[in-house]
């Protein structure tokens, strides 16, 4: 049986890699038939996933491919573990990578790089999968790096366009600082524990004497979540990520990718529990990133980027839970299923209004789009309820776990903070919603709006009973919603918690309702939070400033200084004596075949000496 | 005659064919491919399981003085130098085919031919002799058709001034390291060349060198083989020299003769004057961190494709020194992929930029600009080296690297000693790596064709091979690194044991 199970993994993971590479070396010549196939392959891979997940027994891959043997102390392998946590993040991404792919058909149809955009998008599945399966962190690190490339490609989908080439350019960067501090802390991990294998690492780590170490260690793997999971002070990529084709963004960008790290928090919990000062600044860093990226998504118009942000204040909430302990892990998990469905449905949502208003992405210049996509609206409206959590939606359920855990394990602070971001979300959700949707059409592009294909309607529709339902006991049977939710459990915790989101939630659409309703121009205005803190602006000016000027002065330096010292001093002394110089002007093979042969006894001579 | 024997005389032949008047490029291209072939034959029945020991052995002796140290010209393989003629036989033929075509070339084609046969010849006499004088004296004869062809052929109004620089340089080099071989052979009160006897001498109770000796040995080792490989500070000759060498000659000596000076300090420096090793492990960490930070930096600050492949190239070496400083199994076996990773990506990247400068006058980032458009094979190809150039998992860069990494970190103690601190700064240049070759990548690729920029054919076949070759390479070794480590691993130990007497 296990070994059926490997063979199931082994088939998951390298599907999309052979799709990929196929396309690569020729069949992208057919661009229908490569989007074909990249599609039909994440279809087999879904199915593999679920008999994967029908199977319940834990396993850890025993016949692991020996990626690089470096002796008794360090074998690098490629293998899995697969338990529920593996088996539940696969079946999330499969199969929002299905629908993905499956609207993509429909988004993508006309594009010139059709085919380098699907081979790209399978590389991406390859690449998930392997973190997810992975059962060592080297594996993880291997394929976190692949997911980094594959989202490099794809924000850079549209490469003549500077914005999106220089995004693709600045999410690579901010994740390989991200993973600066990552692989610090594989190596402490390593140097503590003596392994690099999860379940090794788990039996070793309450022997671990040197405590500040662990604790530094995990700070360091820490701060690989922070790049991949946009979690502050390395959000800045996942905004600008949006340059991408919009099923990316929903693939990659808000329900997959993004949540990697929440996803490898989740599998070293062990090591976050054993280390308290690391799993505080874990949970303040997630709850600070939470409302710092819901008062920046306030006053954004691009439709895209106000979900993007609501992306990274979500994530801020996972990461929160993360550093709660394994029941916080659990809840954050939770929300991560619920959030990927909900979020991939929004983006779709918003790649179909994109793509009815001829690339409009400014809500300020649509309107009245209710009735020009029924459809659209009906699930995106699904969609936004769940985010903003509704009750008895799939939010709902995962967002209470998540802030019931924090209040009982004393994090106040936090606690605070997130209860603020459910006043926020609904606020700038209703505000979205009701520019966008509501009230007369206020541009021509939205005007000749048109229903889009059901090539993309269906991941639509599919996706918004997920956003109403995956909460539930029949859809995340194999996942963790642990029986959480059932109404029995709201009305015996139907305390603070409840109270509180619920009156947020209220006063926070009434609010969006009252300032927004018939506006064609946004009442508000809030630069802090329009440019983002200004914290983009000061990056680019530390990066000016240490690392440019630094630069071109150590350019300069090693031009004019050390050049000179040790190249130039010599080689002028030798130049003014020398009348050799002439032998390489003139350039004929006699003086050179006499130069060359001189060159000869003179090293014989040297030698023998 | 054994296989060795005819894999290091068949460039020396060929060039000496090609001397006498057969037709250049067919004989460069001839003798290219049977070596490559050869080598790979001699990797397929090379037994991996012996401990380290030299396969395919064979010596004969040219010259015996009395009182004087025998002369033999004596050839064997370990797994390591097994490795670094892979790497010299795969760049040869990428190179000889990345040379422009004989009418092409101003000057004599004849001659240009002939030098590269004698690079690579060198390069791969000096990586299969066990016998000192050879090793020394087979680089040498590398060298000097690199200066002259940078002289002759190379690139830019400074090249003279340029081939000064690096003859100079290479030549002190050289020279120092001379010396400190010389110091070595005598301090052991040697009779013979043959560097397992000279090792297996050092180790002898009674012969061993005193740790002074052994101080003196390294350093001069160190400062000697550093200079070949552009250790810092030593590495101005490195940028403007790859910068202005004729292409095929800066993936020549960039990808394959620099590595000696690796080479070298592995099999000859670290199991003789270990003592030295320790003493000197301070120095070399903060020449080292010059490499990767210092250099990482100026690169950055580069503002065309050539020099910042040159800086690049210097800056990369610094790894590879890491792993050497930290002296252990997974520190060396990391270094020996990297320098045959580095050699691939590097000779990869050299062509791509060759071929730029050649169809559009200039590498300079602010006049080109959105190639992958009208060229997506070129940007693809270009990606590959880029992406495995910054260390991308899938190839073979990458696992050189993350075992250089776990190397310098290995240890019993907790506490962060200072080779861990190096390699914390080490890490820091992966960053940075990313930064100046991503920034190439954009400049070059992406975003709007400018206008004045006349878009060439895409690439000849003649160009793609080689450039596939390359490619595929790094690829095959970045997902199963067992290809080459299986004979790495068994050559590590060997020289552990060895060194650890």
């Amino acid at each position: 049986m296990d070994s059926d199970v490997n063979t199931l993994a082994w088939a998951v993971l390298l599907l999309p890699l052979v799709v990929a590479a196929t396309i690569l070396l020729g069949l992208k010549r057919w661009s229908g038939l490569s989007a074909l196939v990249s599609t039909g392959s994440a279809l087999l891979t879904l199915v593999f996933c679920l008999f994967l997940a029908g199977d319940g027994n834990e396993t850890v891959d025993t016949a692991a491919y020996p990626w690089v043997d470096l002796g008794e102390h360090l074998r690098l392998t490629i293998g899995f573990q697969l338990d529920a946590l593996s088996r539940g993040m696969m079946l999330i991404v499969t199969s929002i990578g299905f629908l993905v792919h499956l609207f993509s058909l429909g988004y993508m149809k006309d594009d010139a790089g059709k085919s380098r955009y699907f081979a790209a998008l399978s590389l991406f599945m390859f690449s998930m999968t392997g973190i997810v399966l992975a059962d060592n962190f080297v594996m993880m690190f291997v394929f976190w790096e692949l997911v980094g490339v594959s989202s490099y490609l794809l924000i850079g989908h549209w490469f003549e366009k500077p914005s999106a080439a220089d995004a693709a350019k600045k999410a690579f960067l901010t994740n390989r600082i991200g993973d600066f501090g990552f692989m610090i802390g594989i190596l402490l991990v390593w140097i503590l524990t003596g392994s690099i294998y999860f379940e090794e690492i788990k039996a070793a780590v309450g022997g671990v004497g040197n405590l500040a170490l662990l604790n530094i260690a995990v700070l360091c793997v820490f701060c690989g979540a922070v790049g991949k999971s946009a979690q502050l002070p390395l959000h800045v990529w996942l905004p600008d990520a949006m340059e991408g084709p919009t099923p990316v963004s929903a693939l990659i960008h808000a329900a997959t990718m993004v949540a990697a790290g929440v996803f490898m928090l989740a599998r070293v919990i062990f090591l976050i529990e054993a280390a308290d000062m690391a799993a505080t600044v874990i949970t303040w860093i997630g709850a600070l990133t939470a409302l710092a990226a819901a008062l920046m998504a306030l006053q954004q118009n691009d439709i895209k980027r106000i979900l993007a942000y609501s992306t990274l204040s979500q994530l801020g909430y996972m990461v929160m839970a993360q550093g709660l302990g394994q029941v916080g892990s659990d809840a954050g998990m939770f929300h991560l299923y619920t959030h990927a469905f909900f979020k991939a449905l929004l983006f779709l949502g918003a790649g179909a209004v994109i793509h009815a208003c001829h690339h409009e992405q400014d809500i300020w210049k649509m309107g009245g789009l209710r009735k020009k996509l029924p459809i659209t609206f009906w699930s995106f409206a699904l969609g936004t309820a769940a985010l903003i959590a509704v009750p008895f939606t799939s939010g709902f359920w995962s967002k209470e776990a998540i802030l019931e855990t924090a209040l009982n394990e004393n994090m106040t602070g936090p606690y605070i903070l997130a209860m603020i971001v459910a006043f926020l979300t609904p606020f700038y959700m209703a505000r979205l919603v009701i520019v966008a949707f509501f009230g007369p059409t206020r541009t021509k592009d939205a005007d000749h709006a048109r229903e889009v294909g059901p090539v993309m309607w269906v991941p639509l529709v599919l996706l918004a009973a997920m956003a109403v339902f995956s909460a539930y006991g029949f859809l995340s049977g194999p996942l963790l919603a642990r029986g959480r939710a059932d109404f029995g459990h709201l009305f015996s915790h139907f305390g603070l918690t409840a109270i509180l989101s619920l009156t947020g939630l209220v006063a926070g659409v009434a609010a969006a309702v009252y300032l927004y309703r018939g506006k064609s121009k946004d009442p508000l205005h809030i630069p802090l939070f329009r440019d983002k803190f200004y914290i983009d602006e000061l990056y680019l000016g530390l990066v000016r400033l240490f690392q440019d000027s630094v630069a071109a002065f150590l350019d300069f330096v090693d031009r004019y200084v050390i050049d000179p010292l040790v190249a130039r001093f010599p080689a002028g002394l030798a130049l003014t004596a020398g009348s050799f110089l002439r032998v390489f002007q003139a350039g004929n093979v006699q003086s050179y075949a006499f130069f060359f042969a001189i060159g000869v006894i003179a090293l014989i001579f040297f030698l023998i000496l | 005659m054994s296989t060795i024997e005819i894999i290091v005389l068949l460039p020396l032949l060929a060039a000496l064919a090609v001397g006498l008047g057969s037709p250049a490029r067919l004989t460069a291209l001839g003798a290219s491919v049977g070596v490559l072939l050869l080598s790979l034959g001699t990797a397929l029945r090379f037994s991996p399981d012996l401990e380290g020991a030299y396969q395919f052995t064979s010596s004969r002796t040219l010259l015996e003085i009395a009182g004087f140290p025998r002369l033999s010209l004596a050839f064997g393989l370990d797994g390591m130098s097994l490795v670094l003629l892979l790497l010299s036989a795969i760049v040869l033929v990428a190179a000889v085919l990345v040379a422009p075509k004989e009418k092409a070339i101003k000057g004599s084609p004849r001659f240009y031919y002939l030098s590269l046969l004698l690079i690579a010849g060198g390069a791969i006499g000096a990586f299969c002799s066990t016998d000192l004088f050879f090793f020394y004296a087979f680089h040498e004869l590398a060298l000097i058709p690199t200066f002259l062809m940078i002289g002759f052929f190379g690139n830019g109004e400074n090249r003279v001034r340029t081939a000064w620089t690096i003859t100079l340089f290479l030549g002190i080099g050289s020279l120092i390291l001379l010396i400190g071989l010389l110091l070595a052979v005598f301090a052991t009160g040697t009779t013979t060349f043959d560097i397992p006897s000279l090792i297996a001498l050092a180790k002898t109770p009674g012969n061993a060198m005193s740790e002074g000796t052994q101080s003196w040995v390294f350093l001069l080792l160190l400062i000697g083989f550093g200079v070949l490989v552009s250790l810092f500070p030593f590495h101005s000759w490195a940028a403007p020299a790859y910068a202005e060498a004729p292409t095929p000659v800066a993936m020549l000596h960039a990808g394959v003769l620099k590595k000696f000076g690796l080479y070298g300090l592995i099999r000859l420096a670290l199991p003789l004057a270990p003592a030295g090793a320790e003493k000197w492990l301070n120095l070399l960490l903060l020449l080292l961190i010059g490499n990767i930070l210092y250099i990482g930096l100026v690169t950055i600050a580069q503002k065309k494709l050539d020099r910042m492949l040159g800086y690049s190239s210097v800056m990369h070496m610094g790894y590879i020194f890491l792993g050497i400083a930290a002296g252990n199994h997974i520190g060396l076996s990391g270094a020996v992929l990297l320098m045959f990773a580095h050699g691939i990506s590097i000779a990869l990247l050299f062509a791509l930029c060759g071929w730029i400068r050649e169809q559009f006058g200039t590498v300079d980032f602010n006049k080109l600009g959105g190639l992958a458009k009208s060229l997506p094979e070129l940007g693809l190809l270009f990606g590959f080296g880029v992406f495995a150039s910054l260390g991308l998992p899938g190839f073979a860069n990458f696992a050189g690297e993350i075992a250089i990494f776990f190397g310098a970190f290995a240890g019993e103690s907790e506490a962060m000693t200072w080779i861990r601190w190096a390699t914390v700064g080490a890490l820091w240049g992966v960053v940075i790596s990313a930064v100046y070759l991503l920034r190439a990548y954009r400049h070059i690729f992406f975003g709007p064709l400018p206008k004045k920029l006349a878009v060439p054919a895409d690439l000849t076949w003649s160009m793609r091979i080689p450039l596939l070759l390359l490619a595929a390479t790094l690829l095959a070794v970045g997902f199963a690194p067992e290809l080459l480590n299986q004979y790495i691993r068994p050559a590590i130990n060997g020289l552990l044991l060895v060194s650890a007497g």
